[in-house]
């Protein structure tokens, strides 16, 4: 019985098909990939999912392949009951498979750690004390998660308080998340930021909205009864749009804000159980 | 069929009777809401559609056997308070709100919402027109924030001499301030209403139990 | 002897009234004293907190008589069942007895039994039961949200309904594999006639029982709002439905941890001669690891809610940030937990894979020696991984780049499962019996939610994928796709031991088939909801992604019927038809298939003696690579 040399037939398969999708998965679908360019991290990220995409293709495609192709060779005839080779293992495949392996994740682990580390946090809450702060003037704005609305607030314009976030584009933020009772997340997907908002914590996630337009704020951890119904939506507006709007709010809003505390990083409000 | 099968059939078939059992009871508990009021047409004059709440502090036994001291809204419909949270509002016009808060006040915990916003005109509070009130007089608030709607309601005072222990309250008798306002309402659609004053005594930050329970301080208005 | 002769020879003493037969330590009176815990309990506590701690209690709600009546009604229960009477004889000086192991005929199955198979078959059946309860939830969750706004399932019931059916599967099925086929085929397979403590093994089935229907009862406290995480402070703010769940997870952690003890005394110490560890079969190996984690973590799990617990009812506020507390101290404890946990689910998956796959391609298991390292490579680096949960929370975000680089590197010893399972399949006779299928779907699933899960270790990618319907979807392909595709195809390989009766062919591959095909048609467009703006555990989400989510909820609905397809088989096949199943109709070489059916108490006339792995396939030995000794030899 003559048996084709599986090994060599399949590595040419699994070789080629690599060597046709990973170009095309990159090119086509890399661009079209979430979050989107409305800001320089979400773009930054869509450079990060397509990368990992890149590297995840020829891996689903071996497994998957080969899958097809086991189910395909690998058959026992109809009827019979023979038996296969008796292989316990080769040790030179387990040696390099364990080496090219290793060498993926930790080129993965050093990519992404470089990509968080250039990226000031890639958009990501921070905590407090971010590891690296970007350069140049940025724009402080708070983002008070409560049960369950989000609030914002501008600690360099009064400390006004606004009900619906808008940002001035080409601009450094300084987002400062936080919340007043349980855990929310404050998710801007187009904008890519998120940031977890726990009580009597600052968490700080750096964010440079780079288009115009409308961004979806959504609530992403779980926080009580109205946690799917705690959504907003901001927008990214011309740097003099910004300062007429913000000279505005400040207005509009004054009654409000000379009830508001001082502004702080953190806010306690007492007490915290009501007595009846 | 041998014993065995038979003993199997037996206790298969006990499991599923009460498996459905459960099920019917589960899907039944899942799917009830509290039921829905219309609001009324508007008086002589005035378009659109008027709503009268009220918020007392302890709902009572009779509107709420299960928890009788937690705080709510009631809504009044054919002449009787009814606790419900569930509203049906028109689309495309001019809902007239009136609320007589028996509550006292526990104060905001983001004074922010003090400020009313969203309403058509400024709305009253026992008559006269307010634009913010002290946050920690704040007693409860109405908020449909994806209308844009927050509406901060006064606390009654402390030192009430008739002060309202337990719901149904009727304003003729008890002590209480009276709150109104109108909002314009655009496209159908279920929004969610609550409270943002932390009033639910004895929980975390006051905002447990009551706070998010549907038919207390929290509901929809649907606009239809 | 035959399950019929088994059953009939129930000693029926003459002239015994069927009451009389009633008394006795038996379920039923483990219900009435468990009743009776209960109220016990719920007087109890509303005493204490009537008397002494009104001044901070939340009002129109007594979590301390909720708790209370729990735990005297778990220990009325399991006092009921028998669990009492072994320590109580030995105290008052009485000699040790199995004596609980001796019952005979289906009774058995309903109350403390100390035969490890019949411990296993109980978990089956248990087990099953809750699984389709969690699953019916999730049919529930998925008619909601083939809306876009809370219309048919209430707010408050939504998040309650995710809650149980998250906590219900991840609490309920880390037994999902130990809990009936480790305890039914661990003893047989390295040769043993017993589990090391076989009333521990019956206690942590017992307790299992009590938390499912503990956590079932949440509805008539108003549910609980916080998902399987429970995480604090919102935790503190939840009415008492939220004590059945702090119950539930408390009595899942000690029963899991002794479910790993027994594990790991019965494998370290009941090895029959020549059972050596390098000849262990793979599905022990996999068992022995899981069963290193349920020991390591469970502990914590249980000590975690104990915390909350306290903050709830004295307010001690171990997590509350104004009294001192810090909710990141519970995201810390509960995953360091968590993480563990899902290897615990992972796992034995990996364990009945490798194990089924040699008898259905008719070749020795592909890299022994790496699928151990594998599994124990996982095992260790899983306590390392928890803060990749909390990349977004601010917690210690200058340890990110720790985290992901131990998540990735977790990914080493998962590929040498994948290529242990390649290379046994390379140049294979490979049989697609229903197991088989199951197998090698295993693979496709669990390969989709590895790759999906490298976006989520990358710290970058994460900002975007964390909390939402990605996550979410690659989980349930990593556990439902991991566990429950393997765990029926342990279902389809082993019932037929198990029962002695064979399942209808068809309709296992009709189960197949649509489970698989509605498995991926429903979670696959859920990474694009994720990524497109869907958060995890909303009842009200974007118009634009309404679509998707209508095709998401109608495969569920298939998935869902599938689950009827393997009901309707498991009934025809094990009542009605009753088709008698082949001795060893895999042809396997494993000692199970070996011995006499039903097996018998004992398992063995005499111990066993090894002399070489299961494996020995693709080679012109028959049957048979353990012997037992000749009597009398």
């Amino acid at each position: 019985m003559s048996e084709p040399n599986h090994a060599r037939r399949f590595g040419a398969i699994w070789i080629v098909a690599s060597l046709v999708a990973t170009p095309l998965v990159i090119v086509l679908l890399g661009p079209e990939l979430p979050p989107g360019n409305a800001s320089a991290q979400s773009s930054g990220q869509v450079t990060d999912n397509t990368v990992l995409l890149g590297m995840a293709t020829p891996v689903l495609l071996l497994v998957v392949l080969y899958l097809i192709y086991a189910i395909v060779y690998f058959r026992q005839p109809r009827g019979a009951v023979l038996e296969g080779p008796a292989i316990r293992g080769d040790a030179r495949l387990q040696t390099t498979w364990i080496v090219i392996t290793s060498l993926m994740v930790l080129s993965l682990a050093a990519y992404g750690t470089t990509r968080l580390l250039s990226d000031n946090g890639a958009g990501s809450g921070s905590g407090p004390t971010p590891l690296t702060v970007p350069k140049g003037p940025k724009l402080p704005v708070q983002v008070i998660a409560q049960q369950w609305a989000f609030t914002y607030r501008y600690p360099t314009y009064g400390g006004v308080e606004v009900p619906h976030l808008v940002l001035p584009v080409n601009q450094m933020i300084e987002l400062h998340v936080t919340s007043l009772d349980v855990i929310h997340s404050f998710w801007a997907r187009q904008l890519a930021v998120k940031a977890d908002a726990n009580p009597q914590v600052d968490n700080i996630a750096f964010v440079e909205p780079t288009h115009l337009g409308a961004f979806e704020v959504r609530c992403a951890e779980l926080c009580g009864i109205w946690h799917g119904e705690m959504f907003d939506r901001g927008h990214v507006v011309t740097q003099p749009e910004f300062q007429r709007w913000i000279r505005r709010a400040r207005v509009t809003y004054a009654p409000a804000t000379k009830e508001l505390p001082p502004y702080s990083k953190t806010y306690q409000p007492e007490p915290v159980r009501r007595g009846g | 069929m041998s014993l065995i099968a038979k003993k199997l059939l037996v206790v298969g078939a006990a499991v599923a009777a009460i498996g459905v059992l459960i099920g019917l009871y589960v899907a039944d508990w899942a799917t009830s809401f509290p039921k829905t009021v219309a609001a009324t047409s508007a008086p002589p004059n005035t378009e659109g559609a008027s709503l009268t709440l009220e918020t007392v502090a302890a709902v009572g036994k009779q509107l709420s056997p299960s928890h009788p001291d937690w705080v709510s809204y009631l809504v009044r419909t054919k002449g009787r308070w009814v606790r419900t949270t569930d509203f049906n509002v028109p689309a495309n016009s001019i809902v007239h709100v009136t609320i007589y808060q028996f509550d006292s006040p526990t104060g905001l915990r983001n004074p922010f919402l003090s400020q009313a916003q969203g309403t058509v005109g400024a709305p009253a509070l026992d008559g006269k027109a307010f634009a913010s009130i002290p946050a920690e007089e704040a007693s409860h608030t109405f908020a449909v924030p994806e209308l844009g709607v927050f509406v901060p309601l006064a606390g009654v005072s402390e030192e009430a001499k008739h002060p309202c222990e337990e719901g149904p309250c009727e304003p003729s008798t008890f002590d209480h301030r009276t709150i109104t306002f109108s909002f314009r309402t655009g496209k159908k659609g279920r929004f969610r209403w609550q409270c943002f004053v932390p009033c639910a005594a004895g929980w975390y930050f006051g905002n447990g139990g009551p706070m998010q329970t549907l038919g207390y301080m929290d509901g929809f208005i649907n606009v239809v | 002897m035959s399950t019929t002769a088994a059953a009939s020879s129930i000693p029926q003493p003459a002239g015994r009234p069927v009451w009389r037969r009633l008394i006795g330590f038996n379920l039923l009176t483990a219900v009435l004293l468990g009743i009776g815990g209960y109220y016990l309990g719920w007087f109890i506590g509303h005493q204490i907190n009537g008397k002494s701690l009104e001044y901070q209690s939340k009002i129109d709600e007594n979590d301390v008589a909720l708790l209370l009546a729990y735990a005297f009604g778990v220990v009325g229960f399991l006092i009921g069942l028998g669990f009492a009477n072994y320590p109580v004889s030995r105290l008052l000086g009485r000699p040790a007895s199995l004596r609980e192991k001796e019952a005979e005929g289906i009774g058995r199955y309903f109350g403390l039994c100390t035969d490890h198979k019949v411990v296993g078959m109980q978990y089956l059946i248990g087990i099953g039961v809750f699984f389709f309860i969690g699953g019916l939830n999730a049919m529930l969750i998925r008619t909601e949200l083939l809306h876009t706004t809370p219309t048919v399932v209430g707010p408050n019931q939504y998040l309650s309904l995710v809650g149980m059916h998250g906590t219900m599967m991840m609490g309920m099925m880390t037994s999902g594999i130990l809990g009936p086929f480790a305890n039914y085929f661990v003893p047989i397979m390295i040769g043993a006639r017993r589990m090391a403590f076989p009333r521990i093994e019956a206690l942590t089935f017992w307790l299992l029982m009590a938390a499912g229907f503990i956590l079932t009862s949440t509805i008539f406290f108003g549910g609980f709002p916080t998902g399987w995480t429970g995480y604090e402070p919102l935790n503190d703010q939840a009415v008492m439905g939220m004590d059945s769940y702090i119950i539930f997870f408390a009595l899942v952690g000690i029963s899991m941890c002794l479910l790993g003890l027994n594990m790991l005394a019965t494998i370290i110490t009941l090895r029959a001669p020549g059972m050596t560890w390098s000849r262990l079969p793979i599905f022990v190996w996999s068992v022995f690891a899981t069963a290193i984690l349920m020991v390591l973590a469970a502990p914590v799990l249980v000590a975690t809610l104990l915390m909350a617990a306290l903050d709830r009812t004295i307010d001690t506020s171990f997590f509350i940030p104004g009294g001192g507390g810090s909710p990141y101290l519970f995201e810390n404890l509960f995953w360091f937990f968590g993480h563990p946990e899902v290897y615990v689910l992972a796992i034995p998956g990996f364990g009945i894979v490798l194990e089924l796959l040699p008898v259905f391609t008719r070749k020795p298991l592909w890299g022994y020696r790496l699928a151990v390292s594998g599994m124990l490579g996982v095992t260790l680096l899983s306590f390392f991984v928890w803060q990749h949960h909390l990349f977004v929370s601010g917690i210690n975000a200058d340890l990110r780049p720790f985290y992901m680089l131990s998540t990735e590197i977790i990914s080493i010893p998962t590929g040498f499962i994948f290529l242990c399972f390649m290379g046994t399949l390379w140049r294979a006779r490979t049989t697609f019996s229903v197991p088989m299928l199951f197998c090698l779907a295993w693979a496709f699933n669990f390969l989709i939610g590895g790759l999906s899960g490298v976006f989520l270790s990358d710290a970058p990618s994460d900002t975007t994928t964390h909390g939402t319907f990605f996550s979410m979807a690659h989980f349930h392909y990593t556990i439902m796709g991991g566990l429950i595709f393997t765990f029926f195809a342990a279902i389809y390989y082993w019932v037929p031991k198990m029962t002695g009766l064979r399942f209808n062919e068809r309709l296992a591959k009709a189960h197949f088939w649509l489970m698989f095909v509605a498995f991926n048609s429903t979670f696959l467009p859920l990474f694009v909801v994720g990524l497109n703006g869907q958060p995890r555990r909303v009842s009200e989400y974007a118009p634009n992604l309404h679509a998707l989510n209508v095709w998401v909820s109608i495969s569920a609905f298939v998935l869902g019927f599938s689950m009827l397809i393997f009901i309707v088989n498991t009934v025809y096949s094990m009542i009605f038809a009753r088709v008698a199943a082949e001795m060893n109709p895999w042809r396997s070489k494993s000692i199970e298939w070996q011995i006499p059916h039903p097996v018998p108490v004992n398992n063995f006339e005499q111990i066993p003696v090894f002399d070489s792995d299961p494996y020995d396939y693709g080679t012109p030995v028959p049957v048979g690579s353990a012997r037992p000794e000749p009597a009398g030899a």
